[in-house]
């Protein structure tokens, strides 16, 4: 079997809170805590949650935008979370990222041409003047960027339009993964299926890996080859795409599918509502960190925290109910119809 | 429901701005009706002018550079006809709102109590006791826990949800007739929507307030809707009760909104499905349109569609589109 | 019209420092347009002098210390590291009020315009490091930096291309604050004697020696404080002016 082409183990990011006179850490936040999976070439996985879950930081983390608190993150076999910035950023090139705010991502002061040649002159793949040209035209092509658009300034440009600017930008670096940090979010409707087919088509042309993080659970069905629901830090399940929207086994899975309203008007679903609201990352509840809005919560639940195991083949879930013995329970408890 | 006189009746709505570069018809001719405990959607995508239809209605689109014409008929009076004093009263009153991010609409300084008696107070008259006691009805109403302690807490302390079962509360302080939600849940978590929509839903049964939701979810609707309205472009493109919209949209760009939206579930029935498509973009609302709105990115877009408008035709019964072809391709979808 | 004045000595009628005695303290008249001064020098000619070292102050300031204020500001904003202390002596100096730092400085010196420009630039140049440093904190932040640091940009280059342009227009426009605020220090300096020496025709100066007759021959002081508040307010004004048009979305493609 071959290596998983980025792997996390154990991942920590904790904020620190600082506070009083001297600026002494009054607390922290447990942004994420523990999170383990990995990505193979040319496979979706998507990160799902709510906001808060830590899903964001998680990408944040492996691109190496801030040091981590504890783990690893290896890179194709080489741990790349602790390199000096000067020995990481050759291999940044492997891996690129497309945000969610259309708006923001994109420098307004540099026009649609200097943005998409930024990371090809920066890792040197262009051989000369004309293959950079061509290497950018070639790009905007492929995200189906009209002609006259790299002479263009970005806020010249339609939300849609932007996002296929930031792929480009991701793409120009020849990447073996992309993360889409909830990249099609904040599009309409339309546009967001424009987005979505265009990310789809491109990563069977390519073979590129996605780090799909996002909360859209409809999007992420239609996008994705395996899942891995967040919660408060952790991952909670983690399964391939027909098993988590088939057969979710974490109530708080289940809770999350039913509450997304779907656009048929004639069903009539049994929803779970969860009670109350998240807890706060910086107070952790203790045990299961589900337990205060978990319908099935046992006193089990409110002192040990579940690990994360594999209940099936290829299946994880961080549940006592799910634990050997117990799992006829929790196939009627948390099944849905 | 019996056929009375409608709760509101809009008549061709224009709300234009004026703009550095032009006239900018962000409600252009827009008519709708509803009923006493009705529920209406207004669905469509950003700049479509949904948002600034219901903020017509409550007359809260700044004038200049906005201008609202058309009648907006609420039990029988002409909103567009009063006096600012008069429109004060009945804001807040009989016609309230409630708005995406409830942090921007609560005021920050003051107690969540506090702004519950005011409004209370403001429409009704009554004396501080019997406000203090009616706000902390109206916390539990909307489901918040420990209503007694939350009346002395700031907005901020509240999360995002409690928020905005708070605006509910407020909202419907004086049991308003129309209750105008403008993307009430866009702004939370699904499990959090889950919460708000299911207390609406059940909210709508007790009290019997009549809502005008506005919303870009197409899930939103199906769930709490009785009549969708479609808008593109600042004009109305479609109506119909919510099953038959879903069911058998007739305009192609209802249609088109509809297969692009990704379906819960969708890939255990078939493997590999691709996301329909709507090519191009939304036209400036700063030219005058001629012919059908969405002529230009239409899929069966004929000449007649780039010349003439389309009225909104009877296609079926309770359902009206403004489509040329609509009714040559029978419930196509 | 401020500008025309920059250029305006030409339009002098009289030299500024003629002293004719004869003349002394005359009215407004055809010849000398404000009237003279108590040593008999042409008013008009002296004011429009003054503007000369107004501007020269206002700008010299407004540019050193903007230069100085970026510097300090990209450095702090974007090594954390030495963050808390620059700022903190930023914060030492902005504790002085900006005139008695200047009085001070210019204590410590012989009076000259050129010292009058460091002392002012001194005082001035923490205020403008905050700002660049507040910019360059939000800046940072912006999505299109992750993304640049993901695409292997390295830091000085992101500095140069992607905070620095894009904090220049509020820096900028804070310059054209500081120039006004320049301008009305000087002239404090001037008038309470530790700025401008007074052989130098300056606003502040002048009013200094207007101060006694102004109540019998208010012009003496009226038009330098005319010209002052004018050329304040002007300068104001542009830096407004400049904010709205500096904004990336009014660019037209070219």
């Amino acid at each position: 079997m071959s290596r998983p082409l980025l792997e996390v183990n154990d991942l920590k990011k904790y904020f620190p809170i600082k506070g009083g006179l001297l600026g002494g850490i009054k607390a922290q936040v447990h942004a994420v805590d523990g999170v383990s999976f990995h990505v193979s070439r040319g496979e979706t996985l998507s990160l799902v949650g709510e906001s808060g879950c830590g899903k964001s930081t998680v990408g944040r983390a492996i691109l190496g935008l801030f040091d981590i608190t504890a783990g690893q993150v290896v890179l194709d076999g080489k741990r790349i979370d602790q390199l000096s910035a000067r020995v990481l950023r050759p291999l940044r090139r492997r891996m690129q990222v497309v945000f969610q705010d259309p708006f923001s991502s994109l420098n307004p002061r540099m026009k649609v041409r200097d943005i998409i040649a930024e990371p090809v002159r920066n890792f040197g793949l262009a051989t000369s003047k004309a293959d950079l040209e061509h290497k950018i035209r070639a790009v905007a092509e492929l995200v189906r960027l009209p002609q006259d658009a790299l002479g263009r300034w970005p806020h010249e440009f339609s939300g849609g339009q932007r996002q296929r600017i930031g792929i480009a930008r991701a793409l120009a670096a020849e990447p073996d993964l992309i993360i889409c940090d909830e990249a099609v979010s904040a599009l309409d409707v339309s546009v967001k299926a424009q987005i979505v087919n265009l990310l789809q088509e491109l990563q069977k042309q390519l073979g590129l890996a996605l780090l799909f993080i996002s909360h859209d659970l409809a999007v992420v069905e239609h996008m994705t080859h395996r899942v891995a629901v967040m919660y408060l830090g952790r991952i909670v399940e983690m399964a391939p795409k027909r098993e988590i929207f088939a057969a979710p086994r974490h109530p708080y899975t289940s809770a999350l599918l039913s509450a997304v309203p779907v656009p048929e008007p004639a069903t009539d679903r049994r929803r779970v509502v969860l009670k109350g609201d998240v807890p706060s990352p910086i107070n952790l509840p203790s045990g299961c960190r589900f337990h205060t809005r978990c319908p099935y919560a046992f006193d089990r639940c409110r002192v040990e925290d579940p690990e994360l195991r594999l209940s099936d083949k290829d299946h994880f879930v961080a549940c006592h109910l799910q634990q050997p013995g117990l799992a006829g329970v929790a196939g009627v408890a948390v099944g849905q119809d | 429901m019996p056929d009375s006189l409608p709760l509101l009746e809009v008549v061709d709505l224009q709300t234009h701005f004026r703009t550095p570069d032009g006239i900018n018809r962000a409600v252009d001719g827009v008519s709708f009706t509803v009923k006493a405990g009705e529920t209406l959607a207004v669905v469509g995508e950003s700049g479509c002018g949904k948002s600034v239809t219901a903020m017509s209605l409550l007359r809260l689109v700044p004038e200049p550079p906005g201008k609202i014409a058309g009648r907006i008929l609420f039990q029988g009076r002409d909103l567009l006809a009063l006096t600012e004093r008069e429109m004060k009263a009945i804001r807040g009153k009989e016609l309230s709102m409630i708005f995406q991010e409830p942090m921007t609409s609560l005021n920050p300084v003051l107690t969540i109590g506090f702004q519950l008696r005011e409004t209370l107070r403001l429409h009704e008259k009554v004396d501080r006791r019997t406000a203090e006691r009616r706000a902390i009805e109206l916390l539990d109403l909307v489901g918040i826990p420990e209503s007694r302690r939350r009346m002395s807490e700031y907005p901020h302390q509240l999360s995002g949800g409690m928020r905005q079962r708070v605006m509910i509360a407020i909202a419907l302080a004086c049991s308003p007739k129309l209750l105008i939600a403008d993307e009430p849940t866009t702004a939370l978590d699904v499990t959090i929507q889950a919460q708000i929509l299911d207390l609406m839903t059940d909210l709508k049964r007790r009290i019997g307030a009549a809502i005008v939701l506005i919303t870009h979810d197409l899930g939103v609707v199906a769930e709490v809707a009785e009549r969708v309205m479609v808008m593109y472009a600042g004009r109305k493109v479609e109506e119909a009760p919510v099953a038959d919209l879903f069911r058998a949209p007739k305009h192609p760009y209802t249609q088109g909104l509809l297969g692009a939206v990704p379906r819960l579930g969708a890939s255990l029935l078939d493997a590999e499905s691709k996301l329909l498509e709507i090519p191009g973009v939304v036209p400036s609302l700063k030219q005058r349109i001629v012919g059908c709105v969405f002529a230009g990115r239409c899929p069966h877009a004929t000449d007649i569609c780039r010349e003439a408008m389309p009225a909104l035709d009877v296609k079926a019964p309770n359902h009206i589109a403004a489509c040329h072809h609509a009714a040559t391709e029978p419930a196509a979808a | 019209m401020i500008f025309v004045a920059l250029f305006a000595p030409i339009l002098g009628t009289v030299d500024p420092t003629a002293i004719a005695a004869r003349l002394r303290t005359r009215e407004p008249s055809a010849l000398h347009w404000f009237g003279t001064d108590m040593l008999g020098r042409d008013l008009y000619s002296r004011v429009l002098y003054g503007a000369r070292v107004s501007l020269i102050v206002g700008f010299s300031v407004a540019a050193l210390s903007s230069i100085g204020g970026l510097a300090i500001g990209l450095f702090s904003g974007f090594f954390r590291a030495m963050d808390a202390v620059v700022m903190r002596v930023m914060d030492g100096i902005m504790s002085i009020p900006s005139i008695l730092l200047a009085v001070a400085l210019m204590a410590l010196t012989r009076g000259s315009v050129g010292n009058v420009i460091i002392a002012i630039t001194i005082a001035e140049t923490p205020r403008v490091s905050r700002l660049v440093r507040g910019v360059v904190l939000s800046l940072r932040e912006q999505a299109y930096v992750d993304a640049a640091i993901t695409c292997g940009t390295r830091t000085p280059v992101i500095v140069l291309k992607h905070i620095l342009p894009n904090a220049l227009a509020s820096i900028i426009v804070q310059a054209t604050y500081v120039c006004a605020s320049a301008m009305i220090t000087e002239a404090i300096l001037s008038f309470i004697g530790a700025g401008t020496p007074p052989f130098i025709p300056s606003w502040g100066n002048i009013m200094a020696e207007g101060r006694a007759l102004w109540q019998v021959k208010f012009y003496i002081v009226l038009f330098p404080a005319i010209f002052l508040s004018m050329t304040v307010l002007a300068v104001n004004l542009l830096g407004d002016g400049l904010r709205d048009a500096l904004d990336p979305r009014m660019t037209k493609a070219a």
